[in-house]
């Protein structure tokens, strides 16, 4: 098949999604697919797709506009079949404010949460309303940005005076901020994969420095992964289940990823989904998948059965 | 159950390269480097004035003057005919030296790296000026120093603090400033200021480290003598061509007095052997005559012009609470703004507004600076550093908005 990798794009993500689309890139030409990348940075996505017309998109695209939906609706448009879930669902997914509240309707657990908007604080006064925030959330917590990627603009709470600053923070990659309750537990992700979802192993993680965050993703050994992830029987079973009814519950295709945590109790809390999960050396995804004794080369394949079956 | 090594060497790698890790801040770069976005982060030199007629000229000239020499490895010191060529450049901003008393270097950041091999040893107190070049915070840190920070203000650095410490019995390897419109503060050490730091040092048996890529440079006033000539024995002084010629060559060079020399001879030869023949003979051709003369006046002509562009644009936008500085030459203008501004925070929503910046963090040892940043008006034209600096300006009032309605 002639196979367009979409990676690359205009968003922090940039580096980590080339990376991403390249390693696709060598899978699909082991599999024998005349694959090529396509950044919509470097060129207009349209005409690059005209000039040289795929059977198919896979997406290798991170952050705003890879995942948001806005992709998705214009390849929609051009007819052209491409990996994973669709442009509503995407931006449902993408979205911390929409995505838990969608989850927490399905019956998932998601961390207790509350939104600060950047046109509340503006038009509204809104942010005459942090201390009640605060009061339900709890502390510590964690401020997010509500439409972003790779922990960027996020920034642990453990005193109320730190909120502000860490909205403002949040607010700088995105219009709303997600204020969550900081969930004490194990780091987990669950990968799933093919046109029925299945679970992958989860992967547990290590981070050396207690955080997750940006530098802990991208810098090789800043974090220790296992997998399967190191939790009793049930919690992992429970893990998965829960997983796989979030995955449902926003009606992802095809690939995703469930970033969770499990308490002490053994509770999964999911914390996000992802339609466009990494798959660079460093990521969990590909982890997932050798722990199951599959290659790159298997899940990218996995990929695109699952996406042909539909078109 | 397995566990995954992402680097299956991660047990093996030295303590040093512990601080080396991916950063939020490089990850908008990438975003930063598209065509849209006004860049006022990069310090690059604006190379596009630089005739190339004039360059191809001295390179036809090298090869066909001495071209088997140009091709083949060379001493670790460096050509002497560049060497040579290079003192009489020093002595435009009237520092005086001996052939003998340089090395070439891979531009003055090799400089800066074979100073902190020579002189630190793991958890040796070195001191800088703050801000402080952060390629030279890079090079040292490889070297596991621990830092003394002095603070700089309109004079350049602030030397009674150094004498303090002095007081106190700390004896720093060296001291390090870049005090002709440094990087990234844009300010001038003061002609008092040499004088007491050369004397202090000299009293302390502490040698200075100055780093002057960019004297050459000035807009407007007299030049100020360098530190070089006020104790030729004490100051191991940096150069470079990259700012006045081309950064491509990596050309740079250290002068000090021999015994310093040799070692750092020899620590280049461990590093890399010696330089690249052809680059420091090309170099050399092109500041024989006048034609650099020239280019150089054009390029400070160009430079004079985007600061005022930035100045007067900075003077027009930024909100009431922010503070700058006014520098006489080189590339930076160094912006401090009110303590609740996140610079590095702020990043995101600049680039989202299509203009960039380096946050002030990246140029403290200890996460300082989080309310400042660099603006670089070495590269976009007039009318770019005008609308880059009115996004920021804008963008400053809308923070300042929100902070206020968060309670600030």
């Amino acid at each position: 098949m002639r196979i367009g990798v979409l990676a690359g794009g205009r968003t922090p993500e940039r580096d980590v999604s080339l990376r991403s689309g390249h390693r696709v890139m060598t899978s699909l030409s082991e599999l024998g697919h005349d694959a090529w990348l396509l950044d919509p940075a470097d060129a207009p996505l349209v005409e690059g797709l005209r000039a040289r017309r795929p059977d198919l998109c896979y997406l290798a695209l991170h952050g705003k506009e890879g995942e948001d939906g806005t992709v998705q609706r214009l390849l929609h448009l051009l007819d052209l079949p491409f990996t994973g879930t669709a442009a509503f669902e995407c931006e449902i997914a993408f979205d911390k404010v929409l995505a838990k509240d969608a989850l927490r309707r399905a019956g998932v657990d998601t961390p207790v949460w509350a939104v600060v908007e950047d046109s509340a604080l503006r038009d509204l006064g809104a942010g005459a309303a942090l201390d009640r925030i605060v009061d339900r959330v709890g502390l510590p917590c964690v401020v997010k940005p509500s439409r972003s990627g790779s922990a960027l603009g996020v920034t642990f709470v453990e005193h109320a005076t730190q909120l502000p600053a860490a909205v403002m923070a949040a607010l700088s990659f995105s219009g709303a901020a997600v204020v969550e309750r900081k969930v004490e537990g194990t780091e987990v992700a669950v990968g799933l994969v093919g046109a029925e979802l299945e679970a992958l192993p989860a992967v547990e993680i290590v981070p050396k420095n207690g955080a997750y965050d940006y530098a802990a993703r991208y810098t090789a050994g800043a974090t220790e992964y296992f997998s399967p992830a190191r939790l009793p029987g049930d919690a992992a079973a429970e893990m998965t289940e829960v997983a796989s009814r979030a995955a449902h519950a926003l009606r992802l295709r095809d690939v995703t990823r469930v970033d969770a945590l499990v308490d002490a109790d053994g509770r999964p809390w999911v914390l996000e989904v992802n339609v466009s999960p990494g798959m660079t050396e460093t990521s969990l995804l590909p982890m997932a998948a050798h722990a199951a004794g599959m290659s790159l080369a298997d899940l990218c394949d996995r990929v695109l059965r699952s996406t042909l079956a539909r078109s | 159950m397995a566990e995954f090594s992402i680097d299956r060497f991660v047990d093996r790698y030295a303590r040093r390269t512990q601080g080396m890790s991916a950063s939020e801040v490089r990850a908008l770069f990438a975003v930063a480097s598209r065509p849209e976005v006004v860049s006022l982060a990069g310090g690059m030199p604006f190379v596009q004035a630089l005739p190339s007629e004039d360059v191809l000229e001295v390179v036809r000239q090298v090869l066909d003057e001495h071209g088997s020499l140009a091709l083949q490895y060379g001493g670790g010191q460096g050509h002497v005919a560049l060497r040579e060529r290079l003192t009489t450049l020093m002595l435009e901003e009237g520092v005086a030296g001996d052939p003998e008393d340089m090395v070439i270097t891979t531009g003055a950041q090799q400089a800066l790296d074979l100073v902190g091999k020579i002189f630190i040893d793991p958890g040796d107190l070195i001191a800088v000026e703050a801000p402080a070049y952060v390629g030279a915070l890079t090079a040292f840190s490889a070297y596991e120093p621990r830092y003394l920070q002095i603070d700089l203000d309109d004079e350049g650095m602030n030397v009674d603090q150094l004498e303090e410490a002095f007081v106190r019995g700390e004896r720093p390897k060296f001291v390090y400033t870049c005090p002709n419109f440094g990087n990234p503060a844009g300010v001038t050490l003061s002609y008092a200021r040499r004088q007491r730091l050369a004397s202090l040092c000299r009293e302390a048996g502490v040698p200075i480290v100055e780093d002057n890529p960019y004297g050459m440079l000035r807009f407007e006033g007299e030049a100020i003598p360098a530190l070089r000539t006020l104790d030729p024995d004490n100051v191991i002084y940096l150069g470079t061509v990259s700012k006045v010629f081309s950064p491509g060559v990596r050309v740079g060079w250290a002068l000090a007095e021999q015994s310093v020399i040799q070692r750092l001879v020899l620590a280049k030869e461990a590093a890399d052997l010696c330089g690249s023949s052809f680059n420091m003979l090309v170099t050399e051709r092109y500041f024989a005559g006048d034609r650099w003369r020239v280019n150089l006046a054009t390029l400070v002509d160009t430079y004079r012009a985007r600061r005022d562009a930035m100045l007067e644009a900075i003077g027009e936008t930024f909100p009431d609470g922010a503070k700058w500085t006014n520098p006489a030459g080189g590339f930076y203008v160094w912006v401090t703004l009110p303590g609740w501004v996140d610079t590095r925070a702020m990043l995101a929503a600049a680039v989202e507004r299509r203009v960039a910046y380096v946050p002030g963090t990246a140029f403290y040892p200890d996460g300082r600076g989080t309310n400042q940043m660099r603006l670089a008006f070495c590269y976009p034209t007039e009318e770019r550093i005008r609308d880059g600096v009115a996004r920021l300006g804008a963008l400053l009032a809308d923070e300042g908005q929100l902070y206020r309605s968060l309670g600030g």
